[in-house]
């Protein structure tokens, strides 16, 4: 049994010095981090990671991947529909509370701005990302791309 | 017994180095990301801590949001009033580029997304802690990105107060990013260097795809559209640093777009008079009082006595702590100094400034004697050659050069000279 179960190795001394001192500052700053309502705090802490790793990046990822199935490995227009797809949902994650109008009430009140025409703009903004990669492909037209090397 | 490896049963799912099909991962792709975001975190970090300081937390209780600061405040230094420009640029540059970073921090979390899923959960016991500090790391790092962009759009739903998360969240991010910058970096600037010189990248079987799917993209070409994205996300908020139609360009982020109302008041306002409490009763002729006091005692000035006094020009922006800022304005009033003479301070002292606000964090704010002693700091009372709109701080409100907007206080009824 014995030499199945190797001892756990310790690794990298220096790495392991490296760590120790990081954990040591991350402590330092966290218990300040956390002196308050600590449950939310760590929950948006953690949660955070948790969501992009396992909720938003699989989510694109799949998205992608579906995009890929049905174009059928017709490379040459995967990416004119990937690359304005991308820089919308970018805009749309970015600014949702504004975008969605969440705010608006309160920006209106705060700031003497509109909060109006935030959707609208990212809509046209969408519009003219999607039409411009049309207008690029119809460009683009008969070119053949070259076998998909890389 | 049951615990031992069990080289009979392959891992499934994303445990399975077979689930990650994408030509693109790599110790190059990652690599360049990893150092762009190397150069522009250390900017936030330290354009967030030069925020920081220019709020002088050290000068008063009422500047200091995070008291138990311990050493994370130790760099802190009495803030200068020259360049006057220098807020406005130090958080628009914290503020623009931390929003131009979002896709490069996406880019980079994807990159190595596989690594999360690698089987044995550890090897060693440095391994262990190397996978527990990146909990700290990317976790840091969304919740930094996320704190921020939130709080830009005046979505106030994370759980406490945006000065504490903030500051204490970017120690806890740095403490782990310093970690994997002196374990990763030497690795990336070697994977970089190797492929100038035209040699195939380093290999790295957790980031590869053994079994990867034809490319749709090329490297470049991703490193492109992400690159893309971050210009896009730049060029659609850095005119929210400058006023008339630059501003337009902000076409979708807080500030950007048209300037409030018509007129000289037609700039920026952070909180409206109506949403700081302020009631039209209290900013009368008749109504108004700025108490002063000092070495001597106490006087109380109407709005008309303070313009008999000598007044001064001072063409200075408002500067936010959320990244938008107003070009210079043309301010007019009566200087600090002069102020704080009348109650006996010939030599510059510091001073307590208190608002008519009902509402707000900062209705209260103290100024360092530096800031009092520089000639284009105001009591203003007029911009842009009219009377002070509601919404800027009517009847009179402080302008100091340099200094974060709220540092500004607007709809001032008492300053207290002395030491605070």
């Amino acid at each position: 049994m014995a030499e199945r179960m190797p001892r756990p190795v310790l690794g990298s001394p220096f790495h392991l010095l490296v760590l120790l001192c990081s954990f040591a500052l991350c402590a330092y700053a966290g218990v300040r981090l956390l002196d308050g309502d600590w449950l939310m705090i760590t929950v948006w802490f953690v949660g955070a990671a948790i969501v992009h790793d396992l909720v938003l990046l699989p989510l694109y990822a799949a998205a992608d991947r579906a995009l890929i199935t049905v174009t059928a490995g017709r490379t040459a227009w995967v990416n004119h529909v990937r690359v304005p797809a991308a820089l919308s949902g970018l805009l749309l994650l970015v600014w949702f509370p504004l975008i969605s109008g969440r705010v608006s009430e309160r920006y209106q009140a705060v700031t003497a701005l509109s909060a109006d025409g935030f959707a609208a703009r990212w809509l046209l903004i969408t519009a003219a990302l999607f039409g411009g990669s049309a207008v690029l492909f119809a460009v683009r037209g008969g070119r053949r791309r070259p076998g998909a090397g890389n | 017994m049951a615990r031992s490896s069990l080289p009979g049963r392959l891992p499934r799912g994303p445990f399975s180095p077979d689930f990650w099909r994408s030509p693109l991962r790599g110790t190059w792709f990652t690599s360049v990301l990893g150092v762009v975001l190397l150069a522009g975190i250390t900017i936030l970090f330290v354009t967030g801590l030069v925020s920081y300081a220019a709020y002088n937390p050290d000068l008063s209780p009422v500047n200091d949001r995070t008291p138990d600061k311990g050493v994370l405040g130790f760099y802190l230094f009495s803030w200068p009033t020259d360049p006057p420009w220098l807020y406005r640029l130090t958080q628009g540059v914290h503020v623009t580029l931390g929003l131009g970073l979002v896709p490069v921090l996406l880019a980079k979390l994807w990159s190595v997304v596989p690594k999360l899923f690698t089987l044995p959960p550890a090897r060693s016991v440095t391994h262990a802690l190397e996978r527990i500090s990146l909990i700290l790391l990317v976790g840091g790092a969304l919740f930094q990105f996320v704190t921020g962009i939130l709080n830009i759009q005046l979505d106030y739903i994370f759980p406490g107060s945006f000065y504490s998360l903030h500051f204490y969240g970017a120690w806890v991010f740095f403490g782990a990013f310093l970690a994997h910058v002196v374990l990763k970096a030497p690795a990336a600037f070697r994977n970089l260097r190797r492929m100038r010189r035209g040699e195939d990248e380093e290999p790295d079987e957790e980031l590869t795809a053994p079994r990867p799917d034809p490319p749709t993209v090329t490297r470049r070409g991703a490193l492109g559209l992400v690159g893309g994205a971050s210009l896009l996300l730049v060029a659609t908020s850095a005119g929210r640093s400058i006023d008339g139609p630059l501003r337009q360009t902000a076409v979708l982020a807080p500030h950007g777009g048209p300037e409030p109302g018509h007129g000289p008041g037609a700039f920026q306002v952070n909180k409206t008079a109506d949403h700081a409490g302020i009631r039209p009763d209290d900013t009368t002729e008749e109504t108004w009082r700025l108490t002063v006091t000092g070495r001597t005692g106490t006087v109380r000035l109407t709005r008309a006595d303070l313009l008999a006094m000598e007044q001064h020009d001072a063409a200075l922006p408002i500067a936010c702590v959320e990244g938008w800022s107003t070009s210079d304005q043309a301010w007019r009033g009566v200087r600090l100094r002069d102020l704080a003479a009348l109650v006996g301070h010939d030599e510059p002292a510091d001073v307590y400034v208190e608002s008519l606000q009902l509402r707000g964090t900062w209705r209260h704010a103290a100024l360092s004697a530096g800031q009092v002693a520089d000639g284009r700091s105001l009591l203003a009372l007029s911009v842009n050659g009219a009377d002070l709109t509601p919404d800027h701080g009517y009847p009179a409100r402080v302008v100091v050069p340099a200094a974060p907007g709220v540092l500004n206080t607007k709809w001032v009824t008492r300053l207290t000279f002395g030491e605070l």
